[in-house]
């Protein structure tokens, strides 16, 4: 487990941001943390570094966005799911196969979601912009980069 | 005015059928201006459980809804199948599973009656719904199209050519709305629910901030709606009222100040509102005040053709059928499509 803290929205996107300069095709982050706590601030910062130009946006209405930049990123958005039985509706494994896939509130549906993912655990500080950050790798395609994970995040990182 | 397979008489009715998110709907409006019925059915009491909009259950409802809705539709115009000259259906943006039931229930129909299918385009025939309340809107106008999914400022230069001046960067005011809601615990949808509770608030209890006010045409919810739960985090037991109400006055402000600028910079002859969020008794004040000050017209239309409904979607296949014929039955539902400009 790796423990991070940021302080303001800015530094929220700039982590995400650096998430993704060992993101690869095929990866699965799932982001949980209450109404507020960043999440898509992270997917803004993540898909920025990635070179998408495009405004990334809540895709809480539209349950997932898409975007280009040197990697395709999926922006998914499962706040108003109760069961994993309906995100069938996502047509998931074809998402998955291609690009980067990001999956806010993602603890709902952990059942339908890949075994293989970082998970990225984002709670409030003490000041209102402060946040404290959680992130789990599982499987071995994560865990055989936690030391690069480690290295890109070593400004925000707080022993755990 | 015939296009290809164009309606011989201009008060052809046509069958508008709505599907794109929450409610099942059909109209038939003759002319594109004419309602003769529309019939909404809502599925809001199936989402107040999940606190939102659960797409399977969306789709799996607007199947069993599509054809009594449908049939009231033809029966309250007192219009025969056979006179029916086309039908419009929402094709986009909205939530996939939802979309289809509609379009596929308009493409049937249409090749039953041997009448032209249309695809609307659900951002355009809100655009045009404000026309069904006020036939005699002047353009061009600035319309704010504020909904659960989307935050447009949108010039409309004519029916159907306008420019998106602005859109959120992040949350949509709808969505801001909802969320602020849930975390109060008030319940779905959030709109309505904090209109009601501001009325017994002090809307100026609390400054919370108005994002890029005076910053171009974009707008962001997504820190307000975080101030709002700052807020509760440390004072849990400010009064709820208080809250809904200085929260409800940081959005319609944001929204009538940058729609007022841009109406006297692009030369609006008004203000339109549009979208579920348009129903706001807030947003439909401050932007009659402004209105009033600044010599505009002020667009509000009733809460019928604001939120979801078919009309609007039949007056916007009137005017596509107009202009561009019919559309090919291979056009299927498009989750993202965007406002088409020119």
């Amino acid at each position: 487990m790796l423990a991070c803290r940021t302080a303001g929205v800015d530094e929220t996107r700039a982590l995400g941001g650096a998430v993704a300069t060992i993101a690869d095709a095929g990866d699965v982050v799932v982001l949980v943390g209450d109404l507020g706590a960043g999440k898509t601030a992270f997917v803004q910062g993540f898909a920025a570094s990635l070179g998408v130009t495009a405004p990334v946006t809540s895709p809480t209405f539209t349950l997932a966005n898409r975007y280009e930049g040197r990697l395709i990123v999926n922006h998914l958005d499962v706040y108003r799911f109760d069961c994993p039985e309906e995100v069938s509706d996502l047509a998931l494994p074809e998402l998955l196969d291609d690009g980067v896939t990001l999956v806010e509130w993602g603890d709902t549906i952990a059942s339908a979601l890949p075994a293989e993912h970082l998970s990225v655990r984002i709670r409030f500080g003490d000041g209102d912009d402060d946040r404290s950050f959680e992130l789990r790798t599982h499987g071995e395609a994560w865990r055989s980069r936690a030391d690069r994970l480690r290295a890109v995040l070593g400004r925000w990182t707080v022993p755990c | 005015m015939t296009g290809s397979g164009m309606p011989a008489a201009a008060d052809a009715p046509i069958l508008g059928i709505e599907t794109s998110c929450d409610e099942t709907a059909a109209a038939v409006v003759a002319g594109g201006h004419q309602v003769l019925s529309s019939v909404v059915s809502s599925q809001i009491d199936l989402h107040a459980r999940y606190g939102g909009v659960v797409p399977e259950v969306a789709g799996r409802a607007h199947v069993e809804r599509m054809i009594p809705v449908v049939s009231q539709a033809l029966v309250e115009s007192a219009v025969d199948d056979s006179a029916i000259a086309a039908v419009g259906a929402t094709t986009g943006p909205g939530l996939v599973g939802a979309l289809l039931v509609g379009v596929s229930a308009a493409k049937a129909l249409a090749l039953v009656w041997d009448v032209p299918f249309v695809a609307v385009n659900h951002l355009e025939a809100h655009l045009h719904a404000a026309f069904l309340d006020e036939p005699t809107l002047e353009l061009p106008v600035v319309v704010v199209l504020v909904s659960g999914g989307h935050t447009m400022l949108v010039l409309m230069e004519d029916r159907l050519r306008y420019r998106v001046l602005g859109a959120t960067v992040d949350d949509a005011a709808g969505e801001a709305f909802d969320k602020v809601a849930r975390y109060m615990g008030l319940g779905y949808p959030g709109g309505p629910a904090i209109d009601r509770l501001s009325e017994q608030g002090d809307r100026d209890a609390i400054a919370f901030p108005r994002a890029m006010l005076h910053d171009g045409w974009n707008f962001s919810f997504s820190g307000l709606k975080t101030a709002v739960i700052n807020y509760l985090r440390r004072q849990p037991d400010a009064p709820a009222a208080d809250v809904a109400a200085s929260f409800q006055e940081a959005v319609a402000d944001v929204l009538v100040a940058k729609a007022r600028r841009a109406a006297a910079e692009q030369g609006a002859k008004g203000l339109c509102l549009a979208g579920g969020v348009a129903a706001n008794s807030r947003l439909r004040e401050m932007t009659l005040d402004a209105c009033t000050a600044d010599g505009l017209a002020a667009y509000l239309p009733s809460r019928a053709m604001c939120t979801d409904n078919a009309a609007m979607v039949a007056a916007a296949a009137w005017w596509r059928l107009e202009a561009d014929g019919p559309s090919p039955l291979t056009v299927g539902a498009d989750p993202s499509l965007g406002l088409p400009e020119g």
